[in-house]
């Protein structure tokens, strides 16, 4: 009788294996980390993209109640595709739209955004990519929707699109 | 469209036959005391039927054939045909009817070759078998049909991942699933043995020659793998604990056990049961690792593509084996304390228990590292990753045991503890792999002591094989083989790992940089087309001190569908160190990343797979000569 | 002269382990960015990726080593920004005290059984 216990035992631990397969199947593969919500934005200095001049952070996340950072660049296809919903944003006078142009080159992304339009009030470069890892982001276009206290509240990671925006929108209102 | 068409039609004929042969094998299990020849004949007609329906996917992929789904998503008019070809089973529709050839070949060519066994047994054996066979076909007409519709017929293929396009990758699946489904075999065939009641001697004598062959595909496909990321993927590496490599591993590991155990059970009748669990284990593991590859549940470089659905049929599949297993064993296996109470165990049990309880360790340590990150995800929704450094850790420092046991075990008489006659060549030989491994460290200027005590095991290891070739019994030449090839693997991954080197530097055309004793120049680069991709070539030179010049050519592919960009090394290899030079673009720049490393002993390394697999091979021809 | 010697010998020794140091610190970045995965990879880490996102870790490695943190402090850094998936060696934490102690449990097991399997015998 204890070879039958035995067999239960068995018998249920791999029922319970069978079970957990089951739900990691559904999980989503895909990971996103506890997207920083109320973490706040990593303090970085960077240069300006227009002047080249050195900026620092506290000049450029400063007198507004939203900020919303964009990461893109102009070798960037989804980025081309959100665009426009970047253009829509820029409306909002109640927030700020900076922009951190990715190891772009300043002849390609002056035209990227003379083509398509400049919804940034201020843009910012990364050259080599180090910023956006203090940030936390994995690549772009990514985009942050930070609080007047510099707190992160929202992260986006791929391009923006009609049901996103919607989301944005309610947030800052 | 015609050749998709019959292979549709004959999978459907194929299962057809696979259905029929199990009433009429019930009906013979108690009639006659022959094997009914119509099983043989519909055995035959399953095997055909499939091979037909195998025979047009190749069809339908050398002809570009976009008609067909599969094709369609995996290849393209432009590919070379050798690829066209190799990408039948380079996806998981045409792989998985792949398995379901091999499986239905193995089955019928088990029936032919078992003359001398039980009739009940051999049909038993047929009946699993079948189980899984039908598995298979239906997991193949339900959720992985290689023979889909596609209207309207594109006129272009999707292509055939470039880094796939290698020898190397076209004949590593079909050895690697000859392995896994040789494990398939044993595992019906200890099934019904335990029904029938012939787990004996005269069992694990005939059970030995398939899990011999199992185990020469499972060690040269999982060594073809390596083989092809060395080449093709990540830096010079060739082991990455990947999931999916782990996944071929676990099933050699437990057909290593196993077939050190058919040693002993074909000698003397001991290990009986822990001989079926291994055989159980063993294609259980496979089953497991097709799940875990081709339901999308880990996340690995190699997985194919991802669906749940194939998943859950997988799972449940699986599940339903290890239940009918679990139940058939607890029911049939027979009580082996009650049977043999006088017996005493040999020196040799002892030594291959001992082998069995390290190779279950390194098991549990694989299998571990594998699925626990899933249960954890499941139950506490932490996700975490487990690499190289979990492994190295709890393996390396249980292997110099392994390898001192290895060493010293199979001379010693463990029944007669007390008289424990340590030979003095023992211990010179000991001496020695230590003062080796000492000058060793110092020359690499590492002070490491798992490093120092890793050598000298080996070192020691491979000592004690050499001395046994020149021992006066001329018995186990292939297990001699086998261990010698065992030491000189650890070894040469070892001092490879110790001695590699690389630099990782930026160049333009023009410039040089001197690495160690070398200078790598880059003279040059060069475009070329070809059918399917244009490449840039890097004309590199590398001088040594002696002013001899090794010349390597590395490529930057552009592959024109689908549209990707490749880095292919190229590697100078000689018997004590290979040179491996990769370049990449570096974005909007004139200059190339150009990474170099000298790896030696590489090819010692897959020389010494050989070496073990030849051990293996041996053995089979060793039985002819026993008969 | 002994004077000039010393010297000599302090600026050897300077160059030699700011040499070796750097040697040691491509090595170090080398040997963290094997055990930092690629997110947006597939199963690779860091140092055999050629992804943006693995060169501009690899870049942040180099940094922070410049500004001398150590190994560990670097993991804890890429940690907090990405989480534990990130690093390939799991750490020994209540989530992982299973992980680590398992195999081990199972090898003490296993011997045990071995060890009662030959009393019997013995007997």
């Amino acid at each position: 009788m204890k070879n039958k216990t035995l067999l239960i035992l068995i018998l249920l631990f791999f029922a319970f294996c069978f079970v957990v397969f089951l739900k990691g199947l559904k999980t989503s593969n895909i990971y996103i980390p506890e997207t920083t919500l109320n973490k706040d934005l990593a303090v970085f200095a960077s240069k300006d993209f227009f002047t080249g001049d050195q900026i620092s952070f506290d000049e450029i996340f400063v007198n507004s109640e939203f900020y919303i950072l964009n990461i893109w660049a102009s070798w960037c296809l989804p980025c081309k595709k959100e665009h426009k919903f970047l253009m829509q944003l820029s409306k909002n006078k109640s927030i700020k739209l900076i922009g951190l142009n990715y190891k772009d080159k300043r002849k390609n992304a002056q035209k990227f955004i003379g083509k398509l339009g400049n919804p940034y009030s201020a843009i910012f470069t990364d050259e080599d990519g180090t910023i956006s890892i203090k940030l936390g982001a994995y690549g772009i276009p990514e985009t942050y929707v930070i609080d007047k206290n510099r707190k992160i509240i929202k992260k986006i990671i791929g391009p923006l699109n009609k049901k996103l925006l919607k989301e944005v929108s309610l947030i800052i209102r | 469209m015609l050749a998709s068409q019959i292979g549709y039609y004959s999978l459907i004929i194929g299962l057809f036959f696979s259905i029929l042969i199990i009433p009429i094998s019930i009906i013979n299990l108690n009639n006659t005391k022959i094997i009914d020849i119509k099983i043989f004949h519909i055995s035959f007609l399953q095997l055909l039927f499939v091979f037909i329906s195998f025979g047009g996917l190749v069809i339908s992929f050398v002809n570009s054939d976009f008609s067909n789904e599969t094709v369609y998503s995996n290849s393209h008019t432009t590919k070379p045909l050798f690829y066209k070809i190799s990408g039948t089973w380079g996806n998981h529709e045409g792989s998985l009817l792949l398995w379901l050839m091999i499986l239905t070949l193995f089955i019928f060519l088990f029936l032919i070759k078992t003359k001398n066994q039980p009739k009940k047994y051999r049909i038993l054996t047929l009946l699993f078998q079948q189980t899984i066979i039908i598995g298979f076909f239906l997991f193949v007409l339900t959720t992985s049909n290689p023979f889909n519709y596609l209207l309207p017929i594109p006129n272009e293929g999707l292509g055939l991942n470039p880094i796939l396009q290698d020898p190397a990758l076209a004949i590593h699946p079909p050895i690697l699933y000859l392995g896994y489904v040789g494990s398939s075999i044993i595992f019906s065939g200890s099934l019904a043995g335990l029904v029938h009641g012939y787990i004996s001697r005269e069992w694990a004598k005939h059970i030995k020659a398939w899990i011999l062959a199992s185990w020469i595909f499972l060690t040269i496909g999982i060594m073809l793998g390596s083989i092809w990321a060395y080449y093709e993927l990540g830096w010079g590496g060739f082991w990455f604990w990947d999931p999916v490599e782990n996944i071929s591993l676990m099933p050699w590991l437990c057909l290593t056990a196993l077939l050190h155990c058919i040693l002993v059970l074909e000698k003397k009748e001991s290990l009986v049961s822990w001989t079926v669990i291994l055989s159980i284990a063993t294609f259980t593991l496979s089953m497991c690792g097709t799940f875990l590859v081709r339901s999308g549940i880990l996340n690995s470089i190699h997985t194919f593509a991802n669906d749940p659905s194939r998943g859950i049929f997988i799972l449940t599949f699986l599940f339903i084996l290890v239940i009918m297993s679990l139940v058939i064993f607890f029911l049939f296996s027979k009580d082996e304390n009650k049977k043999n109470k006088k017996t005493y165990f040999l020196s040799k049990e002892i030594s291959i228990l001992i082998n069995n309880w390290f190779i279950m360790y390194f098991l549990s340590v694989v299998l571990i590292g594998t699925v626990y990150p899933i249960f954890l995800e499941v139950l506490t929704d932490e996700k975490i990753s487990i690499g190289p450094p979990f492994f190295n850790k709890l393996i390396i420092p249980f292997l110099i045991i392994f390898l001192i046991f290895m060493s010293i075990g199979p001379n010693l008489h463990w029944v007669k503890f007390k008289a424990l006659k340590i030979k003095l060549e023992f211990f010179i030989l000991f001496i020695i792999s230590i003062l080796i491994s000492f000058l060793i460290l110092k020359s690499a200027g590492s002070k490491n002591l798992v490093n120092s005590l890793l050598i000298s095991t080996s070192f020691y290891l491979l000592f004690i094989t050499i001395k046994d070739f020149f021992a006066k019994d001329f018995f186990n030449y292939s297990q001699k083989l086998s261990h010698f090839g065992f030491s000189l693997l650890v070894l040469s991954i070892l001092l490879n790992s110790i001695f590699s080197s690389e630099v990782i530097t930026n160049l333009r055309v023009g410039e040089n940089i001197v690495f160690k004793n070398e200078i790598i120049y880059f003279d040059s680069t060069e475009k070329k087309d070809n059918i399917n991709y244009k490449s840039i070539i890097g004309n590199f030179r590398i001088e040594d001190n002696k002013k001899n010049s090794t010349y390597l050519k590395p490529e930057l592919r552009v592959y024109n569908q689908p549209v990707t960009i490749t880095s292919e090394a190229d590697i100078k290899t000689s018997l004590f160190s290979d040179k491996f030079l990769v370049m990449n673009l570096v974005k909007g720049n004139d200059y190339f990343n150009v990474r170099y490393q000298v790896k030696p002993f590489m090819i010692w390394i897959w020389l010494s797979v050989l070496i073990m697999s030849t051990g293996g091979i041996l053995s089979f021809y060793k039985r002819k000569y026993e008969k | 002269m002994k004077l000039f010697n010393f010297f000599l010998s302090v600026i050897f020794i300077f160059i030699f382990t700011i040499a070796n140091s750097s040697e040691k610190q491509s090595e170090l970045k080398n040997k963290i960015s094997k055990n930092i995965r690629c997110l947006i990879c597939q199963g690779q880490s860091v140092y055999d990726s050629q992804s943006d996102f693995a060169v501009s870790v690899q870049l942040m490695i180099e940094q922070k080593l410049e500004e001398g943190l150590n190994e560990d402090e670097i993991y804890e850094f890429l940690k907090d920004l990405y989480g534990q998936w990130i690093v390939y060696d799991p750490e020994f934490n209540k989530n992982t005290l299973i992980l680590w102690i398992l195999p081990i449990l199972l090898f003490l097991t296993g011997g045990a059984i071995i060890i009662r399997k030959l009393k019997i015998k013995k007997l």
